[in-house]
C-alpha cells in the first residue's frame, strides 16, 4: 500500500494486474503535466475559449426570497459547453492523454453527460472515442447517444449486469484491460483506482477555486455553506476541495434516495452503504452481506450508482463534510421549484442539491450564505419528467 | 511443502504438465459443481480453481459474466461454497484453490475468511484485481494460514513489477497470456513464450497460463512452454450450451465437459512428449 493512492483508509488500487502499468503510467505523467506552464496554459486556453469559464455564480433572488432564510448563489456549471461540469474532467484528461500519445479514448457514461463531454473533447482534439453507455441508460437518455454519435463517437450498448453506470463502467474497464497499450480511459468522476480520484478533483476544482473569488468579490467573504449533489461525486468534490481547509464552511453533499434510503431502492452509498471495494477503490458502496453488489436506483441516471469517490468516504468520516440523501419526489419538486422561480432548468442531479437547500435555507438567517453546484441543465431530462409528471407542470 | 507445490513437484518429476480447470460454483447448482469437480479430477484435473460467482467481474469476459449471474441466482454464497470445497476436501486430495475478487474477502473479513478456507480445506487463493500494491495486509494472513496466495503477470507487467509479483507469489505464477479479460477470442499471442522466459528469468516457481485456453492445441500449445494450463471459459461454455439438460440429465453434460478436459489433457501429453 502505498500512502499516496489513499484517503485516510479509502482509495486504493485494485485492479488486474493488467492494468497496473497504465496507471503508473498516467500517474508519472500526471505529475509532469500537474504543474507543467504550458499545458496548464493549453487546458486554461480551451476552458476560457472553448467550455465558456468562467461560469458565473449567479444570486437566486427568487429562490431566496421564496425560501425566506439564507441568501443562495447558484454555481452555474450548466452553462458549460455540453452544459455540465463533466467537461472540465473530460477536456483535462483528453489533453492528457494526448500528452501520453494515446490517441484512443474510452469513457462510460450514466446520464450520457460525460459521454457528451468526453466525445466533445474527443473530437476537439482529434482522437476516436468510444463510450460505454448501459442500456437502461440508453432508453433513458436516447438524444444524449445520438448526440455522442453526431460527435464522432462510437456508442456502445451494455446489456450485462443491471445495464446502468455501475455495469458501463465495468465494460469501460474490461475493454481498457484489453486496449491499454494504445488507450487512455477517461473516468467521469471522483471514483476508480488511484491516480483518477486525485486527478478528476484536481481538473474539477475550477469550479470552487472560481466560486471562492467570485463569493468574495459579491459578499466580501466565504459563504456559510456550499451544497453539491452525490453520485461518484465529482461536482460536489470540484466545488468543495478549495474550500476543505477553511474549516468553518460546511459542506454538504447530497445523494440520492431514490424511492428513500429504507425500501433498498436508492443510490445513497455514504449514506446507508459501508465499506467495500468497486471499482477499483475502497470506499462506501450498496452491497448485500456476502459482498456482492446492490444495484442501485435513482431517477436521475447520473446518481444511479452504487459507489462514491474515496475522498467523500474519507470526508464523511473524519466528519469535514456532511452527506444528506434526497428522495426521487423531493427531486422532482426541486427541478419544478428552479424552472419556476429562477427561468432555470436544472439537470435531475443537480435538483437533488437544491431539494436539500429548499430544507435547509429557511433554517438559517438572512446573513447566512450557501452557494449551490448547479451541475449541470435539465433539458435532457425533460422528457423524462414530463413523464413521470404525466405531463403535467406544477402550476 | 504445501499440497500446490507438492502437486508440480510430482508433475514434474513425471516429465508432466498441470491441467487447472476453473469452476464457477453454484452454476447453475451447487450440486452440479460437486458432481462437475469430481469427476474432472477423474478426467485429469491436477488441481481444481473453485471460482467464487461476484456481481462485478471485471476482469471476465461474457461467459464468466453469465456463469456467475446464474450461479447468483441460484442463491450461491461464500458460505456454501465453503462447505462444498469440505465437502470435496473429505473426498480428495486435489489441490483445491478459490478464486474470487477481493470484495466478498474485504466484506466477509479478512481473518475471517482465511480461517474459513484454511478449515475448508483451501490450499491457494486467486484474488484478480488484487496487485502486489494492495496484497499486503491479506498475505499477511494468508502465510501463516499455510494458504498459497497466488499472484497474475500479465503481458503488460514489467521487468521491475515481475519482480515485485515473483517475491510475493506462492504456489505457482498465474500468467495472463493476452491483454484481455478471461474467455479472449484472441489467439494465444505470438509473444507469450518470451514472455514466459521473462518471468521465468525471476522465480522457480512453477508457471501456469490462463486467459484465451479455448481448444487442445491451444492447450498444447501453452503446455509445451509452461507448467500448468488454466481453462475455464471454454469448459463453461460446454454448460452453458447444454442448461436445458442439466436439471434432468447433469451426468450427459459433465461426461460432456470431462471429455473436452481429457482431449486438453491429451493434448499437453502429446505436446509434452513431442517435444522431447
Amino acid at each position: 500500500m502505498r500512502k499516496n493512492s489513499y484517503f485516510g483508509e479509502f482509495g486504493g488500487q485494485f485492479v488486474p494486474e493488467t492494468l497496473m502499468p497504465a496507471l503508473l503510467e498516467l500517474e508519472t505523467a500526471y505529475e509532469q503535466y500537474k504543474d507543467d506552464p504550458h499545458f496548464k496554459e493549453e487546458l486554461r486556453y480551451y476552458l476560457t475559449t472553448y467550455v465558456g469559464r468562467p461560469t458565473p455564480l449567479y444570486y437566486a433572488r427568487g429562490l431566496t426570497e421564496y425560501l425566506g432564510g439564507a441568501k443562495i448563489y447558484l454555481k452555474r456549471e450548466d452553462l458549460n459547453h455540453t452544459g455540465a461540469h463533466k467537461i472540465n474532467n473530460s477536456l483535462g484528461q483528453t489533453l492528457l492523454a494526448k500528452k501520453m500519445g494515446k490517441k484512443k479514448i474510452i469513457a462510460e457514461t450514466g446520464a450520457g453527460q460525460h459521454g457528451v463531454a468526453t466525445a466533445t473533447a474527443a473530437a476537439l482534439l482529434g482522437c476516436e472515442c468510444t463510450v460505454f453507455m448501459g442500456a437502461e441508460d440508453v432508453k433513458r437518455q436516447s438524444l444524449n447517444v445520438f448526440r455522442m454519435k453526431l460527435l464522432g463517437a462510437q456508442v456502445i450498448e451494455v446489456t450485462s449486469g443491471t445495464q446502468t453506470l455501475k455495469d458501463a463502467t465495468n465494460e469501460a474497464l474490461r475493454h481498457w484491460v484489453a486496449t491499454v497499450r494504445d488507450s487512455h480511459y477517461v473516468i467521469g468522476s471522483v471514483v476508480g483506482p488511484h491516480p483518477y480520484p486525485t486527478l478528476v478533483r484536481d481538473f474539477q476544482s475550477i469550479i470552487g477555486e472560481e466560486t471562492k473569488q467570485q463569493i468574495l468579490e459579491k459578499e466580501g467573504r466565504l459563504p456559510d455553506y456550499l451544497v453539491a449533489c452525490v453520485g461518484g461525486g465529482s461536482n460536489a468534490m470540484g466545488l468543495f476541495h478549495p474550500f476543505v481547509h477553511d474549516r468553518e464552511i460546511k459542506m454538504v453533499g447530497v445523494e440520492a434516495a431514490g424511492c428513500g434510503v429504507n425500501t433498498g431502492q436508492h443510490a445513497a452509498s455514504l449514506t446507508a452503504g459501508s465499506k467495500g471495494v468497486l471499482h477499483g477503490a475502497l470506499s462506501y458502496i450498496l452491497q448485500d452481506s456476502d459482498g456482492q453488489i446492490i444495484p442501485a436506483h435513482s431517477v436521475s441516471a447520473g446518481l444511479d450508482y452504487p459507489g462514491v469517490g474515496p475522498e467523500h468516504s474519507y470526508y464523511k468520516d473524519s466528519g469535514r463534510a456532511q452527506y444528506e440523501a434526497i428522495t426521487d419526489e423531493e427531486a422532482l419538486e426541486a427541478f419544478q421549484m428552479l424552472s419556476r422561480l429562477e427561468g432555470i432548468i436544472p439537470a435531475l442531479e443537480s435538483a437533488h442539491a437544491l431539494a436539500y437547500v429548499r430544507k435547509l435555507a429557511p433554517t438559517l438567517s438572512p446573513e447566512q450564505v450557501i452557494v449551490v453546484n448547479l451541475s449541470g441543465r435539465g433539458d435532457k431530462d425533460v422528457e423524462t419528467v414530463s413523464k413521470l409528471l404525466g405531463g403535467r407542470a406544477r402550476e | 511443502m504445501s499440497r500446490i507445490a507438492q502437486t508440480f513437484t510430482n508433475l514434474r518429476l513425471k516429465g508432466q504438465k498441470a491441467l487447472i480447470p476453473y469452476v464457477s460454483c453454484g452454476d447453475p447448482s451447487l450440486e452440479f459443481t460437486e458432481q462437475l469437480v469430481l469427476k474432472l479430477v477423474e478426467a485429469g484435473a491436477d488441481l481444481v480453481e473453485l471460482g467464487v460467482p461476484y456481481s462485478d467481474p471485471v476482469a471476465d469476459g461474457p461467459t464468466i459474466q453469465k456463469a456467475s449471474q446464474r450461479a447468483l441466482a441460484g442463491g450461491i454464497t461464500l458460505e456454501k461454497i465453503f462447505q462444498l470445497a469440505a465437502r470435496l476436501r473429505s473426498r480428495m486430495e486435489t489441490p483445491l484453490i478459490l478464486m474470487t475478487y477481493y470484495n466478498p474477502i474485504y466484506r466477509f473479513g479478512l481473518e475471517r475468511f482465511v480461517s474459513r478456507a484454511q478449515e475448508a480445506g483451501i490450499d491457494g487463493l486467486i484474488v484478480p484485481d488484487l496487485p502486489p500494491e494492495e496484497a499486503r495486509i491479506l498475505k499477511q494472513i494468508t502465510d501463516p494460514a499455510e494458504i498459497d496466495l497466488i499472484f497474475l503477470a500479465a503481458p503488460t507487467s514489467t521487468a521491475e513489477r515481475m519482480e515485485k509479483i515473483a517475491a510475493l507469489a506462492r504456489g505457482f505464477i498465474y500468467c495472463v497470456s493476452v491483454t484481455g479479460v478471461t474467455g479472449s477470442r484472441e489467439n494465444i499471442a505470438s509473444g507469450l513464450e518470451a514472455f514466459l522466459a521473462q518471468i521465468r528469468s525471476h522465480t522457480d516457481l512453477p508457471l501456469a497460463v490462463g486467459f484465451g485456453i479455448k481448444s487442445p492445441e491451444t492447450a498444447g500449445k501453452a503446455a509445451a512452454i509452461a507448467d500448468g494450463v488454466i481453462v475455464g471459459s471454454s469448459l463453461i461454455e460446454r454448460i452453458e450450451e447444454n442448461l436445458p439438460l442439466v436439471k434432468d440429465e447433469p451426468e450427459r453434460v459433465i461426461n460432456e465437459v470431462c471429455a473436452y478436459l481429457a482431449s486438453l489433457k491429451k493434448a499437453m501429453g502429446n505436446t509434452h512428449f513431442a517435444m522431447n
